[in-house]
């Protein structure tokens, strides 16, 4: 059997002391393209952002090809996109330099780039069509193009595994399309990429594997789900865009924990 | 008094000397501060350094090196403090920013030293800076200088996106914690030449000034530090050139040369970043079809024609009286 990128066993994370992914199991193999779907506040975004090793586990097992993740240090294999409002900072920053940011990865300390790290920047920014922006300050850049830059960031770093939280999330069409020609560009090279989405988009053609989160467990995983899933397919019967809006919390990202009655609710639907 | 006198007072080059060197390193610190929107930790660091200064006072060894040790303790706490994230976070750093001050004129009182002691150090007094202060704040600003330059990949990663530079293997603690000791060293240093009140201002308008005109990190940093050499040159030679008429303090006079650098180039800043946003380009998608022309124009567009060209896919539309008007033949189609 080939070494899955990411294997998580039986994996629980809590934020301030509140459960919020329970039992979650995930084998992703690789060249897998694994779309992770689920309303807000299902935990799609928690457990990306466990398999990246930004939130610890509370129980199970996470491994990184497999190599447990306290022992894994071969972060270069590794391309994060995190869920950001653009690229911008405090002060300017060039398109180029965000980019470059990507290369860290596989720079030593206090080495000045070399040819093969200048010729990755300048694929990547190939790839996710922005050479010509290399120049331009991100702050310039609409918000579809920013997050391409994040993308060609982590592309930079040329790793195998990619991890995008909410890629799509608020990017106009053409740079949906754009994000969409630069992840098949990946996939044909043969990256292993888990997407986490709100909605597929352009990128439904893309995706491999559907796994969608509900009140932070798995509640499907299998063959890719188009927007809108058929019902049936999921255990409460179909659409999963929405939170559960009568079992609602104050609380955006913390799913509702469920009291008795709720509980009993659930099961008599 | 000649420009050579003037110049070839011991007292006088060693007052360059400093400011030569903090005028770079400030800046340099700053930029990475800036860039993470964290302004005012150089005027927090500085409050609470007015403790180090007094324990310097009260215990009679070198200020320079308690008000070093303070702050840098304090720049961790504020560093701590941050980290945690607690929503609170702000009322936290303020109530060591008291503590910090009223702790230092306390302390002050303690040590027997009139508030005029504590003067020197709060408003800066570059021109009574000792040969051995020179050379403490020659080697530590050349290290803060130093390190800001060579790290510069890594500190930059770390103060554009944390979480990224964790998942790529980067040690943000180490990094931010780094940061925040660089801040302390270069509020120390640069406590005799504009003073721990104003130390920020050295460290936060030089960016400022920069950012209005440049578009990358890179110059940013590289225009900040040479900003901040000028302003602290140019602000010590006009206060002694001043010196002989009027009693002119070199601190808030370098503080306000800086300032003056702002002044001047944020109106140019003010009108590239409208006209950056003009000139924006248009991502909707082009129509197809070019049924929607534009009746009766008789006005040819093209280049200095006096409106403004924003490129729209392949094409460029012209800004004419809230209309877009894109070229097609002869005529001009509305996007």
């Amino acid at each position: 059997m080939p070494v899955a990128p990411v294997h998580l066993e039986d994996g629980a994370v809590a934020i301030g002391g509140r459960p919020v992914l329970r039992h979650v199991d995930l084998r992703v193999e690789p060249g897998e393209f694994v779309a992770l779907m689920g309303a807000n506040g299902s935990g799609k975004s928690t457990l990306v952002r466990a398999l990246v090793g930004l939130r610890p586990l509370t129980s199970g097992r996470l491994r990184l090809f497999d190599t447990d993740l306290e022992r894994f240090h071969a972060w270069a294999r590794v391309g994060y996109v995190p869920q950001r409002g653009g690229a911008a900072s405090g002060v300017p920053a060039s398109v180029w330099e965000v980019v470059a940011s990507g290369r860290l990865t596989r720079r030593r300390l206090l080495r000045p780039l070399g040819a093969a790290d200048r010729a990755a920047i300048r694929d990547a920014l190939e790839v996710v069509g922005l050479a010509d922006r290399a120049g331009d300050g991100v702050s310039q850049l609409s918000g579809g193009q920013q997050q391409r830059v994040l993308i060609a960031r982590a592309l930079a770093g040329e790793p195998e595994l990619f991890f995008l939280d909410e890629p799509t999330a608020g990017v106009d069409l053409a740079s949906q399309e754009a994000l969409a020609r630069a992840l098949s560009v990946l996939k044909s090279r043969g990256a292993t990429i888990v997407l986490v989405a709100h909605e597929l988009g352009p990128l439904a053609d893309l995706v491999d594997r559907s796994v969608v989160m509900r009140h932070g467990r798995v509640a499907y995983d299998g063959a890719p789900l188009g927007d809108h899933a058929s019902p049936g397919l999921l255990p409460d019967g179909g659409h999963v865009h929405h939170v559960d809006h009568l079992h609602r919390t104050r609380h955006d990202v913390v799913p509702p924990v469920f009291g008795p009655l709720d509980h009993r609710h659930q099961e008599g639907r | 008094m000649s420009t050579f006198e003037l110049l070839s007072l011991p007292f006088m080059q060693r007052a360059l000397l400093a400011a030569v060197f903090t005028g770079l390193a400030a800046p340099a610190v700053g930029t990475y501060i800036v860039q993470r929107r964290l302004a005012l930790m150089g005027d927090g660091i500085g409050h609470v350094a007015v403790t180090g200064v007094a324990l310097g006072l009260l215990t009679g060894t070198s200020p320079t090196w308690t008000a070093v040790a303070v702050a840098v303790v304090g720049a961790i706490l504020i560093e701590v403090i941050r980290e945690r994230g607690h929503t609170n976070g702000d009322v936290a750093l303020a109530l060591l920013f008291y503590g910090g001050l009223a702790g230092g004129v306390l302390i002050t009182g303690l040590a027997g030293q009139s508030a005029a002691g504590l003067q020197s150090y709060l408003f800066g007094s570059i021109t009574t800076i000792s040969a051995a202060d020179v050379l403490v704040t020659m080697v530590l600003a050349a290290v803060v200088v130093v390190v800001c330059l060579g790290l510069s990949p890594q500190l930059f990663a770390v103060a554009q996106d944390q979480e990224f530079a964790r998942v790529a293997g980067l040690n943000v603690r180490v990094y931010n914690i780094l940061v925040a000791v660089l801040a302390a060293v270069s509020v120390a240093v640069a406590m005799r030449t504009v003073g721990l009140l104003l130390v920020s201002a050295l460290m936060v308008v030089p960016v400022a000034t920069a950012q209005q005109l440049t578009r990358s990190f890179r110059t940013t940093l590289g225009a900040a530090m040479l900003l901040g050499l000028g302003a602290s040159v140019g602000g010590l030679l006009v206060s002694a050139f001043a010196s002989s008429r009027a009693d002119v303090a070199p601190g808030p006079t370098i503080v306000l040369l800086a300032l003056a650098g702002f002044v001047v180039t944020w109106p140019v800043g003010l009108w590239l970043r409208r006209h950056q946003h003009l000139t924006e380009p248009f991502d909707d998608e082009v129509p197809d079809d070019h049924h929607d022309v534009s009746e009766g124009h008789t006005h040819q567009h093209g280049e200095d024609c006096g409106h403004v060209a924003v490129p729209h896919g392949d094409h460029v539309d012209y800004l004419h009286d809230g209309h877009r008007h894109a070229p097609h033949g002869r005529h001009y189609d509305e996007h």
